[in-house]
């Protein structure tokens, strides 16, 4: 067996990267995804092509691309970032914008449109409308974070890349389990995964609750 | 007007995302909870790191000098690699060659001998190839005829550059089907070799460190071109200034001494020695 502490190191990192990449990716991504939902303007269907498309980045080029930006030869060389949890909440942070930016746009476009007329026409400010709809499409909005949530801490090529896997300091659930399967520790590495499923599990139950309490109050 | 204005409120946010990582201390220390420890990036292989030896070596270095080792492994190809970009303070590495070129190009202090062991042929007890007790060169000659499955690292490892060697000083060119390059690191490759009752060239330490996960014996060693001598080598703070060369030099020299001589000769899985020491009087 695996000492228990290297785990819950793991485990420590794992969520710490991934809810502070979900906290900084969640007002650029769901505020443009709004944006997209409510105004018109030029470029704006091929943005939303762009962030659909970023979607299906592989996790391991976003972390190419962080990499190059951050190595010590890179323009970000002199910050000394890369293998730290910096740089893994960056990669992440990028990875998961498009999520919620894209999920709350058709959380948004799916809305009755006569509501943006309405307050519209009832005289609300701008900051009023993107808050209203934000409300009215809160379901969708959580369901955005849910799956952002999901898409972090589950990557395994940002981390691995960005990280570099050294223990105790940038080694999450995914890349040790990567590590235990290239060791051949093969019951280690299902045991490891057997928990990071519980702890999303855990999360998730989580979000729904929530979800779920505020379907009540607004019964 | 409109139009522009949303649209650099969009990138204002997206910039924001960005920022707030620099702006936010708070952030900052909950990101980055041990800044202040000391500490040193060693690019190092996977042997090193898969055979548990620094899992075993670096707590010991760190407990007496306060200096963590933070361990980057990777292939011998991609360590060096990275310690070219200055992405590394110090290597640990085993492909001779490579070494000497990262040292002559600028890039490493001095080449410092650590540890040696050595490479080993395995495969299949059933051993289809009839390759058993062989010499190296031989084996692998009848490899290539048997087509049995050899699984190549494929990596630009320590082991893979060995490999590429032999195979030139027999002048083969491995190609086909049964030529398997996987491109990851030795344990994955005995693992597959396993699998697909095949071939493959690999470091006793890896191998020994994991003999009772695998059904592969030993099937031709002991011939000097298989010798794995394994070097530590501080990286240059000429090309790269934000290098901690002091601190590398200290664990250099730590390793070096008697105290981690001794330690790597006592590190043993199963009862063997899986590195013996070089400086070691």
């Amino acid at each position: 067996m695996i000492p228990s502490d290297p785990i819950a190191g793991a485990i420590r990192v794992s969520l710490e990267v991934s809810i502070v990449s979900l906290a900084l990716a969640a007002l650029p991504g769901i505020g443009s995804g709004l944006a997209l939902g409510i105004e018109r303007f030029r470029g704006r269907g091929a943005l939303v092509s762009i962030l659909y498309t970023a979607l299906a980045f592989p996790t391991v080029v976003v972390g190419l691309f962080v990499y190059f930006l951050l190595s010590r030869s890179g323009p970000f060389g002199s910050l000394g970032l890369l293998y730290t949890k910096t740089a893994m909440v960056i990669g992440q942070t990028i990875l998961i914008a498009p999520i919620l930016s894209t999920f709350t746009l058709s959380a948004v476009k799916r809305l009755d449109p006569a509501l943006t007329l309405t307050a519209r026409s009832l005289g609300a400010s701008r900051l009023r409308l993107y808050l209203t709809l934000a409300r009215e499409a809160r379901f969708g909005i959580l369901a955005a974070l849910i799956a952002s949530f999901g898409r972090a801490i589950s990557e395994v090529g940002v981390s691995m890349i960005l990280g570099g896997n050294i223990a105790g300091h940038t080694r999450t659930m995914t890349t040790v389990i990567a590590l235990e399967h290239d060791k051949g520790q093969f019951r280690e590495a299902m045991i490891l995964g057997a928990l990071l499923l519980a702890i999303s599990l855990c999360i998730n139950i989580g979000f729904h609750v929530l979800q779920r309490d505020s379907e009540h109050r607004d019964d | 007007m409109k139009q522009i204005g949303i649209l650099l409120s969009i990138l204002i946010l997206a910039l924001g995302s960005v920022c707030a990582q620099d702006t936010k201390p708070a952030m900052e220390s909950a990101v980055q909870p041990d800044a202040a420890t000391p500490f040193i990036t060693l690019a190092t292989t996977t042997s090193t790191e898969n055979s548990g030896l620094l899992a075993y070596l670096n707590p010991l270095f760190t407990k007496e000098t306060g200096i963590d080792v933070r361990v980057v492994a990777k292939g011998t190809g991609a360590a060096l690699e990275s310690a070219r970009n200055g992405d590394a303070d110090i290597v640990m590495v085993h492909s001779l060659r490579d070494e000497e070129k990262f040292v002559a190009d600028g890039f490493g202090l001095k080449r410092l001998p650590l540890m040696h062991n050595d490479f080993i042929l395995v495969g299949p007890e059933s051993d289809p190839a009839r390759i058993k007790g062989l010499t190296i060169t031989d084996a692998f000659k009848k490899l290539a005829d048997s087509k049995q499955p050899f699984v190549s690292r494929g990596d630009n490892s320590g082991t893979h550059v060995k490999e590429i060697e032999i195979w030139e000083s027999i002048s083969i060119k491995p190609e086909g089907d049964w030529y398997l390059s996987i491109g990851q690191g030795m344990s994955k490759a005995l693992i597959m070799a396993g699998e697909k009752t095949g071939y493959t060239l690999a470091d006793r330490g890896t191998f020994l460190s994991m003999q009772d996960k695998i059904p592969l014996k030993i099937l031709s060693e002991g011939a000097p071109i298989l010798a794995n001598p394994y070097s530590i080598i501080v990286v240059n703070p000429d090309k790269h200034p934000h290098v901690k060369v002091d601190q590398a030099k200290k664990y250099a020299e730590w390793l070096l001494s008697e105290k981690g001589q001794k330690a790597i000769e006592g590190f043993k899985v199963a009862g063997q020695t899986l590195f013996f020491p070089d400086n070691l009087k």
